[in-house]
């Protein structure tokens, strides 16, 4: 019987050495578990580096994956980040073949998704659109419609909401 | 003051209180081989036949002494035959720095001669790790290596060091060595909470590991289970916490343990872990484990908690001053009728021999107890042996029994036992082996005879390899494959070779006759002890099951 899995985000500060990377995603490949999506970034302090990782676990072993890589030397603070409490984003580049005639179908759905198009050929156009990757999964439902010859997906980067200063604004 | 990065490697060490290292030359490693020649009136180092046994015999220094045990080796080759070593000292917990050199910083990358990528290798068995190609960073990376190495839960640090690097130039700054990370505590109502559950029970049981050692809680621990009256069992690694003599320890627990401590912990209404980990080889059946019991966790590694049982309580923290804060709390206890009831299955247990000829394992390792004083250092490499030793054995103090119970090394003993008397001169080191253990590693008994070590290697010699014999015996319907090697090796001959004692014993009073010449040789000795192929390591627990299923003979 499969186990349930949850969908974790956790944010690791670490030191902005060679290999961090490698080191801290080797806890979740050394159990077996794909790693969704991993950011890697610079923070305010140059000898700190921000990873984002987007993984499914079970949820009994969530725990102790975020243990192992806090006792990690690198590690200098990790957090499974909450969802309803967390800005999330994601950008996703989309080139599609089309003709001139299906480009308006097209803007209109970006419009929708406040996305833009970037590069514009007779034949081709390739579309940016920002946002949580569910907003970005519907986006990418929708152009299945066209012949979408490639995408790529930046993967998610995260940050805590500050309570105080929150307005609800997005 | 200006030095080279040779020269700042050995001065580091110095300042860490570094006087002995293991390792073996090669091309990149020249330039710290040249420095090590220059400071060898201050740093001895020990050259072995192979780097494994370099790796080991700084484990097992390490195990002995409670100090950092360092190995160097050259690149490449050199490099990934520390691999097995310090994985080794990894799942044990043993305070290791390794120093690597490799090629030019301008051939790195470049698939040179003897180039290969140790720290990438090396990731997921140490602490930490680090690939140096500045000479500016050396100094601070070296005295990381040594706090980081023994900082918290101990383990291995890797410092990889390119050769220009070691050649090059830089202002040495003389630092003292770099404090140790600060502890993790449990803060008051934690400690409040963990004394109530102790005060509380009625049928408590300790449960002892290797962490006890690393945090030298020996003292700790035995005036809990005094004071409160509880029976305690302990794992592999925490062999000699409790003395054998004392009527509170019932002996090892897990697959190999006995009866009394695996049903004392069946029947426990409190398992008190101190510094214990509920490994596959001792929580055998992790979800009936304990399960009349709640579980109380002490240990510095807050990854532990809850990694393979589910725990009810617990305090993160070094168990040696954990338990110091605890003591005056805990009620003086007589849990007289548990008490009465798991000493009595401690002494009621009979494990029955079924064989009726060749030597028997536990007479052996009886004899030799006798023979030896209570600071005599037991080195075992891994199989049947080593469960024997553990069992036979008496031990009345902590680091007399180094072994490698995490990762199961077989070939680990010459080396750790070469390492633990380079540490303990003045002690007697017998290092238990089997056939199948010491042909792996059995090129270290030159180093043993290079350096005059009294190492006496007690050979069980079956013929076979007798734990996957037994287990093909018991669960594989007796298809004996690859475990029959039908070997001709001559042991005594073999020792003689290499410059060492050789004895053959076929029953115990030629085992005590060779005992009592090995003991007055200056050198290393070999002595065969002769056993049958179908002796059996019990009791046993298979994986997955629990004290109901045990095995007794």
């Amino acid at each position: 019987m499969a186990k349930e899995m949850k969908k974790k985000i956790v944010s690791v500060l670490v030191d902005n050495l060679p290999n961090v990377m490698t080191r801290v995603a080797s806890v979740l490949g050394r159990r077996g578990f794909n790693i969704d999506t991993i950011t890697v970034s610079s923070t305010g302090n140059p000898d700190i580096t921000r990873i984002t990782m987007v993984f499914n676990v079970e949820e009994e072993v969530a725990d102790q994956i975020v243990a192992q890589i806090a006792k990690m030397e690198v590690v200098k603070s990790v957090s499974v980040l909450n969802r309803e409490k967390t800005l999330y984003r994601e950008l996703l580049l989309v080139k599609v073949n089309a003709m001139p005639d299906q480009r308006d179908s097209i803007k209109n759905i970006v419009e929708v998704y406040r996305g833009s198009i970037i590069n514009l050929t007779t034949t081709s156009l390739v579309i940016e659109v920002t946002g949580s990757p569910e907003k970005l999964d519907g986006f990418m439902d929708l152009m299945d419609e066209f012949d979408v010859v490639d995408f790529c997906r930046s993967g998610v980067t995260a940050v805590e909401r500050n309570l105080q200063t929150d307005h609800g604004l997005e | 003051m200006k030095l080279t990065g040779a020269q700042i490697v050995a001065e580091v060490l110095l300042d860490h209180g570094v006087d002995t290292v293991f390792g073996y030359p090669g091309g990149a490693a020249l330039n710290i081989y040249d420095e090590l020649y220059k400071y060898s009136d201050r740093i001895r180092h020990v050259m072995t036949a192979h780097e494994q046994g370099a790796s080991h015999a700084a484990d097992g220094y390490a195990r002995a002494t409670g100090k950092t045990g360092v190995v160097f080796s050259t690149s490449g080759p050199g490099a990934t035959n520390l691999v097995t070593g310090i994985a080794t000292a990894y799942m044990d917990s043993i305070p290791m720095v390794a120093i690597t050199s490799n090629v030019d910083n301008s051939l790195i990358g470049r698939d040179a001669f003897q180039e290969i990528y140790i720290a990438g290798i090396t990731i997921p068995i140490t602490k930490m790790n680090y690939f140096v190609n500045d000479v500016d960073d050396l100094e601070m990376t070296l005295r990381n290596a040594f706090r980081i190495a023994n900082s918290g839960r101990k383990g291995p640090v890797l410092v990889d060091i390119t050769k220009d690097v070691t050649a090059a130039k830089t202002e040495f700054t003389n630092k003292p060595p770099l404090p140790l990370d600060p502890k993790p505590s449990p803060t008051k109502e934690e400690l409040a909470e963990a004394v109530r559950l102790i005060n509380n029970a009625e049928k408590p049981v300790a449960y002892i590991g290797g962490g006890c050692i690393s945090s030298n809680a020996c003292e700790a621990v035995n005036e809990l289970i005094s004071r409160a009256d509880i029976p305690a069992v302990h794992t592999l690694m925490a062999s000699g916490i409790v003395s054998y003599d004392n009527e509170l320890n019932l002996g090892l627990v897990g697959m190999h343990g006995t009866v009394a401590a695996n049903r004392a912990i069946d029947q426990a209404d409190l398992i008190i872990a101190l510094g214990a980990r509920f490994s596959d080889r001792v929580a055998l059946n992790p979800k009936k484990w304990g399960r009349r019991a709640r579980i109380l966790q002490i240990d510095i590694d807050a990854s532990e908690i809850n990694k393979n049982v589910h725990i009810d309580k617990c305090c993160v923290g070094d168990v040696k001053e954990i338990l110091e804060r605890m003591l005056e709390y805990v009620d003086k206890a007589q849990h007289y009728e548990w008490h009465e009831r798991v000493c009595g299955w401690r002494t009621k247990e009979r494990v029955r021999r079924t064989l009726n000829h060749g030597m028997d394992p536990k007479e052996i390792l009886e004899a030799i107890s006798t023979m030896c004083d209570d600071d005599t250092i037991y080195v075992t490499d891994v199989g049947q042996h080593q469960m024997w030793a553990a069992q036979y054995l008496k031990f009345r103090k902590p680091k007399k029994f180094l072994t490698s119970g995490g990762l199961g090394t077989m070939g680990f003993g010459y080396g750790a036992a070469i390492g633990a008397q380079m540490g303990k001169p003045d002690c007697r080191v017998v290092h238990i082996t089997g056939d199948g253990s010491l042909h792996m590693n059995m090129n270290e008994a030159c180093t043993a005879v290079s350096e005059n070590l009294p190492v006496i290697t007690v050979i069980f010699n079956n013929s076979v390899l007798g734990m996957v014999y037994q287990w093909q015996t018991i669960f594989y319907g007796g298809r004996y494959s690859s475990t029959v090697p039908h070997r001709k090796t001559d042991y005594v001959k073999v020792a003689e070779g290499f410059g060492a004692h050789g004895y053959r014993a076929e029953n115990i009073e030629q085992l005590k006759a060779a005992m009592a010449d090995a003991m007055k040789q200056d050198g290393p000795s070999w002595i065969e002890c002769v056993i049958e192929p179908e002796e059996r390591v019990l009791p046993m627990i298979p994986g997955g099951k629990t004290v109901e299923d045990i095995i007794v003979e």
